[in-house]
């Protein structure tokens, strides 16, 4: 028994450290954390007014003065891209926090309350028939182009799979003999859901949250791009893009980019939300 | 709803079944037992006897399409109020769990959760029913885990679950069903998971902790070693029903039931089962299976099975009948046995 009285204090590595032992998922993180400190940072690193106009200085090409060129205004593409960031950060991570409020209740209520999975696996599942971008284009459509809109709209979008995700980890840990034993021993129900259901369907879910995160960015660059989301004399990504079209024979840097900003922020974080999932996922973790 | 003074719990005629669309399986069958305050019975029998749906019949929680068909089951609780669980509503069974009747459940490994470490788990469970701070409930926590026998408690209580043994869970399970004293506690198999010496070391703290905490023990389990080590009292249960039951000295003394007698021969024994020149006698099985419940025969429903079988077994349900000093058998043979 000498062995058991003293306890050795086995720290599990904690997830950074874990995620940094897998170059791509650590290549996803860095990348991921420059873009949003340069988006935050963007009036500090920014060299011009992201809407100073320069007429005479219009589409020149990427430079000593202007990084990234200039717009068909003068306006230096650097700064808009890096003040663009911002709102398109924005509008990622408010559509993963509003998709995940109603995601994750209709997904609890779904997984743990047996009557009422039919019904909302049902909506769920006419929700996931629509095409994501033409759901997203009617409901901008019905609510009208705003930033607010376009993040509720998103949100609606992907609740779906979230709830998804949310349903199917409940399902299984319903059934373990944990939360059977808090019942036994007088656990109310709503704190069953939140301590015991809620707290460990948190990876899934955040694996989930980065790719909706991604998603996001890219879909609300699309409506931009088509004119029904954020109006366009707010700079995002999307509507620098859908500006910069008509020049594009003229000068291409006005959609490049914007354009690679977005290919890199999707891609880095799909690599840091695969790294998460093999990190968290309880059926791929060895023991949970 | 009359209770003798000393009676904590008295299942009467319970039934509970499942209903389904074409069959009803019937996983209780009328049910008859007493619990003293105090002592331990327990109910035995094989995978599908019914014991484990008994408990949760008393527990409230079981699962549909299961339900209590008839029967009562009263309770005494602390302040010497009689209840009949079997009417009761889910509110009044979550207002009653944890604080009057805790349960422990037979999978150690996976009945904590592992997100949150021992003390945190435990203290949970005192907060939920008594108003107090979280330093405090923290300190309960810590004497809990004293009261179970866990070395280097001080050290253990910010452990998580998966750095302790089965044993140590089971010993956390123990202090988290005792920690605001139920008067009764319902063990369900609470050693099948664990090593031989850990089941003996944690029969022997339940032994324990009942002399010092006095509450009533129902003890399911399907071994009848657990058995002759904890209880006070026997019930066995075969395909939903009561065949025999006794006090635990004269259940092991005589066996009135071909069941239990059965039962009993199961058992390896190392000097009965290598004969004297060492050869290997097989261990004794019960031949064929428990028959579906969903269709069981009209007479009794171990005669297919029973050595000591005759054709009048078959023809009606044999009633429970006086079969020893104490005991009672669902057997027409039970003298002649």
């Amino acid at each position: 028994m000498a062995a058991v009285t003293t306890a050795p204090a086995r720290a599990e590595p904690n997830l950074l450290i874990r995620i940094a032992s897998r170059p791509t998922a650590l290549a996803g993180l860095i990348v991921v954390t420059v873009i949003i400190l340069l988006s935050v940072l963007a009036p500090l690193i920014a060299p011009y007014a992201p809407s100073q106009l320069a007429v005479r200085d219009r589409l020149q090409g990427p430079g000593m003065a202007h990084l990234m060129g200039t717009d068909e205004l003068g306006r230096d593409v650097f700064t808009r891209v890096l003040y663009s960031g911002r709102t398109s950060l924005t509008v990622g991570f408010a559509v993963v926090v509003f998709a995940s409020a109603i995601g994750v209740t209709l997904g609890l209520v779904a997984g743990f309350f047996r009557r009422f999975d039919a019904p909302v696996s049902r909506l769920i599942d006419a929700m996931m028939a629509f095409p994501d971008i033409l759901l997203a284009i009617a409901l901008v459509a019905a609510l009208g182009p705003s930033a607010a809109n376009v993040v509720i709209a998103l949100g609606i979008v992907y609740a779906p799979r979230l709830a998804r995700v949310v349903r199917a980890s409940t399902l299984v840990i319903r059934e373990l003999p944990y939360v059977e034993a808090a019942r036994a021993l007088g656990v109310p129900t709503p704190v069953i859901l939140v301590r015991h259901v809620l707290r460990n369907v948190v990876s899934p879910l955040l694996v989930q949250a980065t790719f909706i995160f991604a998603n996001a960015i890219l879909a609300e660059a699309g409506l931009s791009f088509l004119g029904v989301g954020i109006s366009p004399d707010i700079p995002t990504w999307g509507t620098m893009i859908s500006v910069g079209r008509q020049f594009l024979d003229q000068a291409p840097w006005i959609m490049w980019f914007p354009g690679g900003a977005i290919i890199l922020t999707v891609l880095s974080l799909q690599l840091l939300g695969d790294g998460l999932r093999d990190f968290l996922d309880p059926r791929l973790a060895k023991d949970v | 709803m009359t209770l003798d003074a000393d009676t904590i719990l008295s299942v009467r005629d319970l039934r509970t079944w499942f209903k389904g669309r074409h069959s009803i399986a019937k996983a209780v069958d009328g049910v008859t037992f007493d619990l003293k305050r105090g002592k331990t019975l327990a109910v035995v029998g094989e995978s599908g006897s019914g014991k484990s749906v008994t408990s949760l019949s008393i527990m409230g929680l079981l699962a549909r399409p299961g339900a209590i068909e008839s029967g009562q089951i009263l309770f005494r609780d602390r302040q010497e109020r009689v209840h009949d669980l079997a009417r009761f509503s889910q509110k009044q069974f979550r207002a009653l769990r944890g604080r009057e009747i805790a349960m422990i459940f037979q999978e150690p490994m996976t009945s904590l959760n592992p997100l949150y470490t021992v003390g945190d788990q435990i203290g949970e469970m005192i907060a939920l029913h008594e108003p107090i701070s979280p330093s405090e409930a923290r300190k309960r926590a810590l004497e809990m885990l004293r009261h179970v026998e866990i070395p280097d408690a001080a050290g253990r209580l910010d452990d998580y679950p998966h750095q302790m043994s089965g044993g140590m869970r089971q010993r956390v399970m123990i202090a988290m069903a005792l920690a605001c004293s139920p008067s009764l506690l319902i063990a369900d198999e609470p050693t099948t998971a664990l090593d031989v010496t850990i089941q003996a070391q944690i029969l022997d703290l339940l032994r324990r902790l009942q002399d010092q905490f006095g509450m009533s023990i129902l003890f399911i389990t399907h071994n009848l070693g657990v058995v002759a080590e904890i209880a006070h009292d026997v019930v066995v249960m075969y395909a939903g029903r009561v065949v025999e039951q006794a006090p635990v000295m004269e259940l092991f003394a005589r066996q009135t039931h071909p069941y239990t007698r059965g039962l009993l021969a199961c058992t390896p024994d190392a000097e009965r089962d290598l004969g004297s020149e060492g050869e290997r006698q097989a261990l004794y099985s019960i031949p064929g299976s428990v028959p579906p419940i969903t269709d069981l025969p009209p007479g009794c429903a171990f005669e297919p099975r029973c050595g000591y079988a005759v054709p009048a077994c078959r023809n009606a349900l044999p009633p429970l009948v006086k079969a020893g000093e104490n005991s009672i058998s669902r057997c027409i043979r039970s003298h002649e046995i």
